[in-house]
């Protein structure tokens, strides 16, 4: 079986590394000259964190999202398991009662005490926070050429510059890893801006979420001192630079999380799109002989494991044997 | 519901951000019976067709649109995003906000007559976002506004109604004027007490937008809004200090 993967966003790596492991002959087509050159994934948080996100996103994303963990960990390395840590300034605390009742209790709530021990730094700072101990988070970039050299050791093919159109591609098959570039009907763009800091001051060991009533930000610790604040979510499809007014917030942001970060540089500034559909969940759908997975939203690193899953079945049927997750 | 000239049979208007995805704000915007939303232009569509995506969405809803200046805080802010909401919505309408705290997001009154002003002359028919000033709100009617939109406490605060004599006090000196209360609702029981109040409507945005459930919640405030309206319109009792009975007292044996 040969099969075209188009994109290689954490969508097609997933996708391309799952057929290669099912035993597909894969060539994954990637449009910029490197990985990572156009993805949204380059400039995820990498936060894996099914209960947080079903604050606000449908819980339908927390088996499959608990299934990409697994699934991460056994792929790459430096996936941390540490949890989530969400905090909120004193004068915000409602915040977190809100968080908590929408998140049904998947978090503990954490004293003053707690949140020192979770996070020393932190302790004295915040009195009061929730852990969300069941999650994860990586580094994207690590883990996306990870995913890379692991398809390759599989003995799948990368082309880089290849801007293949999926009716034309060769292959048995072909699935569709585009992104926004697919033009799915439905798909819209969310902008997302992010930053990278480099700090020498500041130590975290899980991402933390400072909650506002109105800009909540997150801060997720990438090793070596370094630290992505995000992200704006915006409905727009500007693909513009980060404009004063979210850098503004996400610098109050980690300023308010650690006064520390006034010091820290500032490495990367960076906007980018999130394909989303109507109802903010991803989609593997299928046309002859055209598979297309889109629609990741925010959710990509932590779902983009069963959608791969997904379109595998679609080409290869289901998988057999005790490690087929439910469906 | 009376928008410069226009009938509306709905009394509820309701903000269209924050909703956990465009699937769900649709679903809200049905079960809240509105038909008039509120866009934020500055963000969510600022450039040119960045946000046609979602505007496509909105347009969908059937729903007349009302532009708003959400984060604007000075009058030049207001007056441009004004004029830009003129060009992509295609609608005279707008909402005014100028914040003239960053805490609070009280409005800047000062700024807020000038923009209502500034707009008014160009033919804008301007809905303001204000206190329950009446002074303040002098200004704005003398300023050409018709639509004054009074907060029941600061926005996305979920207090429900600050000042309820200085509303009255508002709803008494303008019988006439269209007076909608905007920000500040939590549940429905607040929207019902402003609708009792003798309020035109209100507009809601995070008390439907961040529930649990934002659909059954649109629901809520509909009721209440109706309900609210009716307990206004059907002649309420005034509160007596004394019982009085409410069973008659015909046929009681008498003990003279």
């Amino acid at each position: 079986m040969h099969v075209a993967v188009i994109g290689a966003g954490v969508a097609g790596l997933a996708s391309a590394v799952t057929l290669a492991e099912r035993g597909a002959r894969v060539i994954l087509h990637e449009r910029s000259a490197s990985l990572g050159g156009e993805a949204a994934s380059w400039l995820a948080g990498g936060m894996l964190a099914p209960f947080c996100e079903s604050e606000s996103a449908d819980t339908a994303i927390i088996g499959p999202g608990l299934g990409g963990i697994a699934w991460w960990r056994d792929r790459v390395p430096d996936v941390t398991t540490g949890g989530t840590l969400v905090l909120a300034p004193p004068r915000d605390a409602a915040e977190l009662d809100r968080f908590a009742a929408r998140t049904k209790g998947a978090g503990s709530r954490l004293d003053a005490e707690g949140v020192a021990a979770l996070e020393p730094q932190l302790g004295g700072r915040f009195r009061r926070g929730l852990h969300y101990p069941g999650e994860a988070h990586l580094d994207p970039r690590r883990a996306m050429e990870a995913l890379a050299e692991r398809f390759v050791s599989l003995g799948g093919a990368m082309r880089f510059s290849s801007a293949a159109d999926p009716e034309m591609a060769e292959g048995d098959h072909v699935v569709d890893c585009r992104g926004i570039a697919a033009g799915a009907a439905g798909l819209r763009s969310v902008r997302g801006e992010m930053l990278i800091l480099s700090s020498r001051e500041v130590s975290l060991s899980r991402p933390v979420r400072l909650l506002h009533p109105r800009s909540p930000i997150y801060v997720v610790p990438r090793g070596g001192g370094r630290f992505m604040v995000g992200a704006t979510m915006i409905e727009s499809s500007d693909p513009g630079g980060v404009t004063l007014r979210s850098a503004v917030e996400l610098m109050n942001a980690a300023y308010a999380l650690h006064p520390a970060f006034a010091e820290a540089e500032v490495l990367e500034m960076r906007a980018g799109l999130r394909p989303a559909f109507a109802d903010n969940l991803p989609r593997v759908t299928q046309a002859g002989r055209v598979v297309t997975l889109a629609g990741l939203y925010r959710h990509g690193f932590l779902l983009a494991p069963d959608c791969a899953r997904k379109a595998a079945d679609l080409i290869l049927g289901p998988e057999e044997g005790p490690e087929s997750e439910t469906p | 519901m009376d928008i410069y000239g226009e009938t509306f049979e709905s009394r509820l208007m309701l903000g269209t951000a924050r909703y956990p995805s465009p699937d769900v704000l649709k679903a809200a915007i049905a079960a809240s019976g509105a038909q008039i939303v509120t866009v934020s232009l500055r963000r969510e569509s600022a450039g040119e067709r960045a946000g046609q995506a979602f505007w496509d969405i909105i347009r969908e809803t059937g729903c007349r649109v009302l532009p708003n200046t959400a984060g604007c805080h000075s009058v030049s802010e207001a007056v441009t995003t004004a004029q830009m909401a003129r060009e992509v919505f295609g609608t005279d309408w707008v909402k005014i906000e100028v914040i003239g705290d960053a805490d609070t997001l009280q409005p800047d009154l000062f700024g807020l007559v000038e923009a209502t002003r500034v707009l008014s002359e160009e033919g804008f028919k301007v809905l303001a976002y204000t206190t329950e000033d009446l002074v303040a709100a002098d200004r704005l009617v003398e300023a050409g506004c018709r639509v004054l939109m009074p907060w029941g406490s600061p926005i996305g605060s979920a207090r429900g109604l600050n000042n309820v004599y200085g509303l009255r006090a508002m709803r008494a000196r303008f019988p006439d004027l269209t007076l909608i209360v905007d920000a500040g609702l939590g549940v429905p029981s607040h929207a019902a007490h402003a609708m009792e109040l003798g309020y035109d409507g209100v507009l809601l945005s995070s008390a439907v937008a961040l529930a649990g459930d934002p659909v059954g919640m649109a629901k809520g405030f509909r009721l209440a809004v109706e309900a609210g309206r009716l307990g206004f319109t059907s002649g309420p009792l005034a509160p007596r200090d004394m019982a009085e009975p409410s069973t008659p007292v015909l046929g009681l044996a008498s003990f003279a």
